[in-house]
């Protein structure tokens, strides 16, 4: 029996939407068309709409469903920054050097049209320098086109301190976007009190299928699609909704909501006893993100990330998938390389310290016997990561 | 596992010899993407997924580990060095002797494999000592012994080679069809993996960039110009563009490449022959002779698919007893040696050992 600790990167669909999805599946009906089929099928998705903006305290209006996670960041960064430059010159993009390569890239995409990003400076455990931001905006706020920062983060669970930040930009009239998809169902959210313009979050890690997530746009706020050929979602994001996915999404988000309390002070104590075995079983070990004992505003307790210095993190990866324990470098991959993750490089961990991190993260299925099992084959796998050392 | 039919075939076979298989694609390239995206290259994301859905289809974990770095260093640029230097490398040698069965083998010991699986061709049996040796492969055409020459005692009992004893390429073909591995047809690759379009001089000149200097022959006569030492090797007839014909009409080969003074000597092909070789870098692939400091008989080979010739070899010991090379007397002349290239040593089908050549004496007297 594999111990999966990767809820993360997914978490399995719960049973209850698995049911719901199923008994949906076959029902015809595009929601946009006139006739009593559509408009069936229409109720449905808006009945999900109405769910997720109940749920994350926003009003309906403001849920554009996307594909996911990353068309939701995409579609916020481009957009904001195309409707920012609509008539008036604002090439800045501001955002956390912690952000997930869905806002990150989108922004390294902006500049090959003439934008500059600039990284807002975060601490060693990932918070970011408010300070800095406030008298940065002071003096460039007419240049900028939006700030981006990441509310939980998806390699460290620091959560960050969004209200403020968003009160900042407020001052100077700048749009923020948070990308949310590792804090929608592990934490409270309410969108209206966050003062942020778009937020968005995926289905996957909440225990909804892949291929459905939303990004959340404040009715005032303007994002410009990046999508032509129909009206659908405000005309901000067209095309055909899959309602499917949106009813799924919906009642994902509503059993995480509903059971949150519960599951957080459960993961919280799974945080603790895995920490404090790893940290027994390997002296060295490090954590990335806030501490052990941090306030709990300030992290999601089901993500931990360690650093064994001295180790791949490839390597670990390796060892403990043989022994039947599924974690994650966290990091992006490419063509299945693992290379050092920037987000620990950004909050000022060395190059091969970032190369030795590995994530740890849990889902409502989690249990201490899991945390036992990846306690149990952590020595093993340790000792031999030590050996093989670094390749490259 | 490259993404090529030979490893996909040598994966599933040690699957079914009842190992614990794991698949190991080797990312040679930081960027993948920008190596010979779509064609058979050694390190494309091609290359990657097509190794993967093999991995997949036989039910093994697959896992692309990170070389690029040592690739880069010990294999890549050692070839712009050696070229600098007016030698000619056989970087996959290199490869194989640095990445594949060093760093790669180093790896998967300290992770806890007990051994490396490659889909070369070439044989590791049991000599009648019960010490290991390495064979030339039945499949004449495909056999890969040469570049594994390089292979130590002790690495020799960490690898295998699941194909190694295939009759011929068009068995293996068959056997991944017929185990249904998407792979079965996909091309051979030949070039060098790191050099796109396969344009070896291209690239060098690209890499250590254009430096003017002459063609003379062996008397010193000027007879054309070059756009750097690199773009030659010893033996190389074509591309020279000498404007006049030689005196005797008969076509000029380049004979020497001196890349300090940017100069490429030529001459008639009689001045190609060489008696003599020898390197200093030199390892035996098993048990060594038994008395290495006496001549002792073996056949010399110094191309992956060239022939091999009938030698007397030995070590020679330098007067200060501090060094020692590798030295093989050829019977009958050998054409076109140049200095970087690698000589591998032969007992019939048995692979000796083999060093990297130094220096050559001419045969033509």
């Amino acid at each position: 029996m594999v111990v999966y600790l990767d809820h993360a990167a997914s978490t399995p669909v719960r049973p209850e939407v698995v049911t719901l999805v199923g008994a949906l599946l076959g029902a015809s009906g595009n929601p946009n068309a006139v006739h009593s089929a559509g408009q069936k099928t229409k109720a449905v998705l808006e009945q999900a709409r109405e769910d997720i903006a109940a749920l994350l305290g926003a009003n309906r209006n403001e849920v554009i469903f996307t594909s996911g996670g990353t068309e939701a960041n995409n579609l916020a960064v481009l957009g904001l920054f195309a409707a920012r430059n609509a008539s008036a010159n604002r090439p800045l993009v501001l955002c956390l050097g912690t952000e997930h390569h869905a806002v990150l890239e989108a922004a390294e995409h902006l500049e090959k049209t003439g934008a500059t990003l600039v990284l807002i400076p975060v601490t060693q455990s990932g918070q970011p320098d408010s300070d800095w931001l406030e008298s940065y905006l002071a003096e460039h706020h007419e240049q900028v086109a939006l700030v981006a920062a990441i509310w939980a983060n998806n390699e460290t669970g620091t959560v960050i301190n969004l209200p403020k930040i968003a009160q900042i930009c407020k001052r100077f009239q700048v749009p923020v976007h948070s990308d949310a998809v590792a804090a929608v169902g592990h934490l409270e959210v309410d969108f209206g009190a966050l003062g942020v313009d778009t937020l968005a979050f995926t289905g996957h890690k909440i225990g909804a299928p892949v291929g459905i997530g939303a990004l959340l746009v404040a009715r005032g706020s303007k994002v410009a699609p990046r999508a032509f050929g129909g009206s659908q979602e405000r005309a901000i994001r067209p095309g055909t909704q899959d309602v499917v996915g949106a009813a799924a999404i919906a009642e994902a988000l509503r059993l995480a909501v509903s059971e949150l309390p519960g599951h957080r002070s459960e993961w919280e104590r799974l945080r603790a006893r895995l920490i404090r075995g790893v940290f027994e079983a390997v002296p060295g070990a490090q954590l990335a993100g806030e501490a052990l004992d941090s306030s709990a505003e300030l992290r999601i307790p089901n993500i931990v990330n360690l650093v064994f210095p001295g180790c791949a993190g490839e390597s670990l990866l390796f060892l403990l998938d043989s022994a039947g324990v599924a974690i994650s470098n966290g990091s992006a991959c490419n063509a299945g390389v693992v290379g050092g993750s920037h987000v620990l490089q950004a909050m000022g961990w060395s190059m091969k310290d970032s190369q030795s991190a590995v994530r740890v993260s849990f889902g409502v299925s989690t249990t201490e016997a899991d945390i036992d099992k990846f306690l149990a084959a952590l020595p093993e796998a340790h000792r031999r990561a030590l050996n093989a050392g670094f390749t490259s | 596992m490259s993404g090529g039919v030979d490893s996909a075939v040598a994966a599933a076979r040690a699957v079914e010899a009842g190992h614990e298989v794991v698949g190991v694609h080797l990312a040679l390239s930081r960027n993948a993407g920008t190596l010979r995206t779509g064609s058979r290259g050694c390190c494309t994301i091609e290359d990657s997924m097509d190794a993967q859905r093999v991995a997949n289809l036989l039910g093994i974990p697959f896992y692309v580990w990170d070389f690029s770095e040592r690739f880069k260093a010990d294999v890549v640029d050692d070839f712009i060095a050696e070229y600098s230097a007016g030698r000619t490398p056989n970087p996959c040698m290199r490869c194989n002797e640095r990445i594949k069965f060093a760093a790669l083998l180093e790896k998967a010991l300290a992770l806890g494999f007990d051994a490396v699986a490659t889909g070369h061709y070439a044989e590791v049996r049991e000599g009648t000592s019960g010490q290991l040796e390495l064979h030339r492969s039945p499949a004449l055409t495909k056999d890969q012994s040469y570049v594994l020459g390089v292979l130590t005692e002790e690495e020799l009992k960490r690898v295998l080679f699941p194909i190694g004893a295939s009759a011929d390429k068009a068995s293996v073909r068959l056997e991944a069809e017929t185990r249904g591995l998407s792979v079965a047809s996909k091309p051979d690759s030949y070039d060098i993996c790191f050099i796109p379009e396969g344009d070896t001089a291209e690239w060098l000149a690209e890499k250590v960039g254009v430096s003017h200097g002459t063609i003379e022959d062996r008397d010193g006569n000027v007879l054309g110009q070059h756009q750097g030492a690199h773009a030659f090797t010893i033996g190389q007839r074509k591309g020279l563009h000498l404007g006049r014909p030689a005196a005797d009409g008969r076509p000029r080969f380049v004979l020497e490449v001196r890349p300090k003074e940017n100069k490429i000597i030529v001459g008639p092909h009689e001045a190609l022959a060489i008696a003599e070789l020898s390197g200093g870098r030199y390892t035996w692939c098993g048990a060594a002779p038994e008395s290495p400091l006496g001549w002792f008989r073996c056949e010399v080979q110094v191309r992956a698919h060239g022939e091999s010739l009938p030698a007397s070899a030995r070590v020679e010991v330098s007067s200060d007893g501090s060094s020692g090379r590798l030295v093989a007397r050829l019977d009958e002349p050998l054409f076109g040696v140049a200095p970087g290239q690698t000589a591998v040593f032969y007992q019939g089908t048995r692979v000796l050992g083999q060093c990297t050549i130094d220096e050559t004496v001419s045969a033509d007297k």
